[in-house]
């Protein structure tokens, strides 16, 4: 279970990015955080998001047409 | 601004004022400084106009070749001819604005006030100023001016520049 959890389904790029940057800033080190999108193309950028920043993208699924990403807040 | 030390920056060099131009610099800058870079945006002649503290951002088919609107199952498009009839220009801006909520795009006016609260330096362009006359007073809080030498200092120690 995550530390905290970010809706972020009907968001467009850049949004779901913007608001989990946001939302990272209220995560303890080591904290994780949950984000939820619709948007197909955030899966690629939470990839690319996590490679760039040092945060740790510990899981990414799909679930019933919700994009799950669990980020671990490490940098 | 960036948690990082030696963290990577990234400028853009903003040309354009109108709604769909706008989008691509305010885009990439707003999420550049997500990711941990330092951000400036030097707005410069019609891309000025994006600093000002009341927006009315507009999109014209006129001349825009490649723009086609969504419609009933396929695209429109739409002749010059057409596209300079009075009026066009504001209802194809609707249409756009409308796309833009429902596809849950953020709007300009969001995206930049992301732009101020993650630092990002906002250079406004004092020729451009001068030239198209507005006041500093019409221009958003928390931007510098400064004139193409204040550009290229930043763009020398830059890692990435675009020009949009």
């Amino acid at each position: 279970m995550a530390d905290q959890v970010l809706d972020a389904k009907g968001l467009n790029c850049p949004l779901p990015i913007l608001k989990a940057k946001k939302a990272l800033k209220d995560v303890p080190a080591g904290g994780t955080l949950e984000i939820q999108s619709t948007d197909p193309g955030s899966v690629a950028d939470f990839e690319a998001f996590c490679r760039t920043t040092g945060n740790e993208l510990l899981e990414s699924k799909t679930e019933d047409g919700v994009y799950v990403f669990l980020v671990k807040h490490t940098a | 601004m960036s948690e990082q030390n030696n963290a990577k920056s990234m400028s853009i060099i903003v040309t354009k004022g109108s709604l769909d131009w706008a989008y691509p610099p305010f885009i990439l800058g707003t999420t550049a400084a997500a990711m941990g870079m330092d951000v400036t945006m030097f707005f410069t002649f019609y891309g000025l106009a994006l600093l000002k503290k009341k927006l009315d951002l507009q999109i014209t088919p006129l001349g825009n070749a490649a723009m086609e609107m969504p419609m009933m199952g396929g695209h429109m498009t739409m002749p010059n001819v057409m596209a300079m009839v009075p009026g066009v220009d504001r209802a194809a801006t609707v249409m756009m604005k409308n796309l833009i909520k429902k596809k849950g795009v953020a709007s300009i006016e969001d995206l930049r006030e992301a732009a101020v609260e993650s630092d990002i330096r906002m250079i406004a362009c004092q020729m451009t100023l001068d030239l198209f006359e507005y006041r500093r007073e019409d221009l958003i809080e928390g931007h510098e001016l400064g004139g193409a030498a204040t550009y290229i200092e930043g763009a020398t120690k830059s890692d990435i520049n675009l020009f949009i």
